[in-house]
């Protein structure tokens, strides 16, 4: 599903050049279930962003679907972003004053499908993470662990090739985290190929495979045995 | 073009945004509605001067007299001059080809006017038939003087509708009726009004021959009235105007033996002068209310443009998040000039019927000197509004270029 080869990225800081990704090289497969790890500095959010399409690669190639993702315009970068991806923040980043359900027809507005359909479609993925009952409800009056269901059936609507989470987890309490990271891993036994960008090691546990970066430079890539969120919660 | 979708999308916005759109439109409504009361008010001014001058005939040129100031050839100042028929008769003739109307004007202040057992004092004016021209007297009854009742020396009286209000309230048609003009039986011919109001229908009139024979004043006159005939433009009415204004003073100055330099002895005016005058002055109004009016417009653009400044820099972050979701950077610009649009659109259109539905009920209303029904052209009014539009969108499409240029990564991370 995704391949990277010798991915380099570096930050111009003033006239100093910032070496943040020092020749990636990894593959992932459809349906796994990912966690990218490390401490700040690692470079962890930038591959991510690499990733996601937010941002370019200097060196190297990146294949996404078979689809080698090099020279995007933001034209076409959004078309990718809209039809491969599904991004969760740390931050939600929920549009404040769209309710529920409008936030998460949002990406279907972007692919053009008509009004009815997103609502249903909305509802349908409201009602798989649990909200079907806080649809018609604004961002204000959620909590955060609701907001961050809401942000990743939003991610689901769009029904990306892969879903990209950006530290989901980092603005919750560990009893709502395990709720997500639970819903997570329903929607990873779904069949959907998922990223998760991670500090936590517990988090990271309940992943299927863990990508430690250091430094710039993978120095550690091993499968796990999954930790089942579902005991916690 | 037309998108469903899209407008679904912004009337969204605009409904969960209500301050945001409420303030953007304010300053552009209020805009329209101070240029339109503007412009409204100018044009009312305009009208109202020119239904002022409406009152007289446009190139009415007066001449009348007072006491010298200066001594001249051995004559003391002091000495009064007064007109006699014999200057307007020598005038009439030698300019009778550039002259339109013309009438000698003898006044008698203050006449008691007697109509069986009512009486009041009103001015009797003797004049000869033009002076219904010059005056721009309407005839609602009867006739006005003739060239006959002057030769004839009739004791016949034109009479004001006030005075027929005044003097014979149940009386329907005086004409054929005689009144008391101080002591002698006039027969009444005619009734007028004049658009002057009050000043202008504070009297009666007489034939001048009459007049000067009953009042015994020989062959003296009050004034001289001399209108005359239009020429193709503006500016040659005017100068042969002044031409033949100079050239009547001059040769009044000498048959009277009056100093050349003496301002005050013989006296002209010349209704064109003012005309001018007044035109002038219009234009300066009109050019200064545009002037605000512009700068109110141009008030509301930058207004607008500093709302969508602020939108756009409030809306970075949901920005970015549309374009994590995969909007396009045009969608982007389009979304954000779409509501500028709109929003302008609704309000300056709202202004503008307003502003036009305040001017069209209470312009008519108005009644105060010098503004007579202010209006304003539709066409000028719309064209603002498009302008206004056009400069909103222009306004609103560089900060949403801008905002749409943004890589989403920064926008997400702006706080």
């Amino acid at each position: 599903m995704i391949e990277i080869k010798d991915l380099h990225k570096s930050y111009k800081m003033g006239s100093n050049s910032l070496h943040v990704l020092k020749g990636l090289n990894f593959n992932i497969k459809e349906g796994e279930l990912v966690a990218i790890m490390g401490s700040s500095g690692s470079g962890k959010s930038t591959l991510l962003n690499i990733l996601g399409m937010l941002d370019e690669l200097d060196e190297g190639s990146y294949t996404l679907d078979g689809v080698p993702i090099k020279n995007l315009n933001e034209t076409k970068a959004a078309q990718y972003r809209n039809k491969f991806l599904g991004f969760i923040f740390q931050s939600f980043n929920l549009i404040n004053y769209k309710t529920a359900v409008e936030n998460v027809a949002l990406p279907l507005y972007y692919q053009g499908v008509n009004r009815k359909e997103r609502q249903e479609k909305a509802l349908k993925y409201l009602e798989q993470v649990g909200l079907k009952e806080w649809a018609g409800h604004l961002p204000s009056e959620l909590s955060g662990g609701q907001k961050q269901r809401v942000a990743i059936a939003r991610a689901l609507a769009a029904e990306p090739k892969v879903l990209m989470a950006d530290e989901p987890t980092g603005a919750l309490d560990s009893q709502t985290s395990y709720e997500v990271m639970d819903l997570i891993q329903k929607i990873n036994d779904d069949g959907n190929t998922i990223l998760v960008v991670t500090h936590e090691p517990d988090i990271a546990d309940m992943c299927k495979r863990i990508v430690h970066l250091k430094d710039g430079v993978i120095v550690e890539d091993k499968k796990v045995d999954q930790v089942r969120a579902s005991q916690y919660v | 073009m037309f998108d469903i979708e899209r407008w679904q999308e912004i009337f969204d916005t605009i409904r969960k945004n209500k301050l945001r759109t409420f303030l953007t439109g304010l300053s552009v409504a209020s805009g329209i509605f101070i240029l339109v009361i503007l412009l409204g008010f100018g044009q009312g001014m305009q009208n109202g001067i020119a239904n002022e001058f409406e009152g007289d005939a446009n190139n009415l040129l007066g001449v009348w007299t007072q006491v010298t100031t200066k001594e001249y050839k051995g004559l003391n100042p002091g000495r009064p001059i007064i007109l006699s028929n014999r200057d307007y008769d020598y005038i009439e003739s030698k300019y009778s080809d550039i002259l339109e109307f013309k009438s000698p004007n003898l006044r008698i202040f203050n006449a008691s006017i007697n109509y069986k057992n009512e009486s009041g004092a009103y001015q009797v004016q003797a004049v000869a038939p033009n002076y219904q021209q010059i005056e721009n007297a309407e005839m609602l009854q009867g006739r006005f003087l003739n060239y006959k009742d002057d030769a004839s020396v009739a004791k016949v009286a034109i009479i004001s509708k006030k005075i027929r209000e005044e003097l014979m309230p149940n009386e329907k048609n005086p004409v054929g009726k005689e009144l008391k003009i101080s002591d002698l039986v006039f027969q009444i011919v005619g009734v007028f009004s004049d658009k002057g109001g009050d000043f202008d229908e504070s009297r009666l009139y007489i034939p001048q021959s009459t007049g000067q024979r009953v009042f015994n004043r020989g062959d003296s006159l009050s004034m001289m009235y001399f209108t005359l005939k239009p020429q193709a433009t503006f500016e040659k009415t005017l100068a042969a105007s002044n031409k033949f204004n100079s050239e009547i003073e001059t040769y009044l100055k000498q048959v009277h033996t009056v100093a050349p330099d003496d301002g005050s002895a013989i006296n002209t005016f010349n209704t064109l002068e003012n005309v001018k005058r007044f035109m002038g002055m219009m234009k300066g109004i009109k050019l200064f209310f545009w002037f605000v009016g512009i700068c109110t417009i141009i008030a509301g653009i930058v207004g607008v443009s500093n709302i969508m400044l602020i939108i756009v820099k409030e809306r970075t972050r949901e920005i970015g998040v549309r374009k994590a979701l995969g909007a396009k950077p045009w969608s982007i610009v389009w979304m954000i000039l779409h509501e500028a649009v709109f929003v302008t659109a609704v309000s300056g259109f709202g202004g503008l019927i307003f502003s036009m539905g305040l001017l069209e009920f209470i312009g008519p209303k108005v009644e105060v000197d010098y503004v007579l029904n202010p209006s304003i052209d539709f066409n000028v009014a719309v064209t603002t509004v498009l302008l206004l539009i056009f400069a909103g969108a222009v306004a609103g499409f560089f900060p949403a270029w801008r905002a749409a240029s943004i890589k989403p990564i920064e926008a997400l991370r702006d706080e």
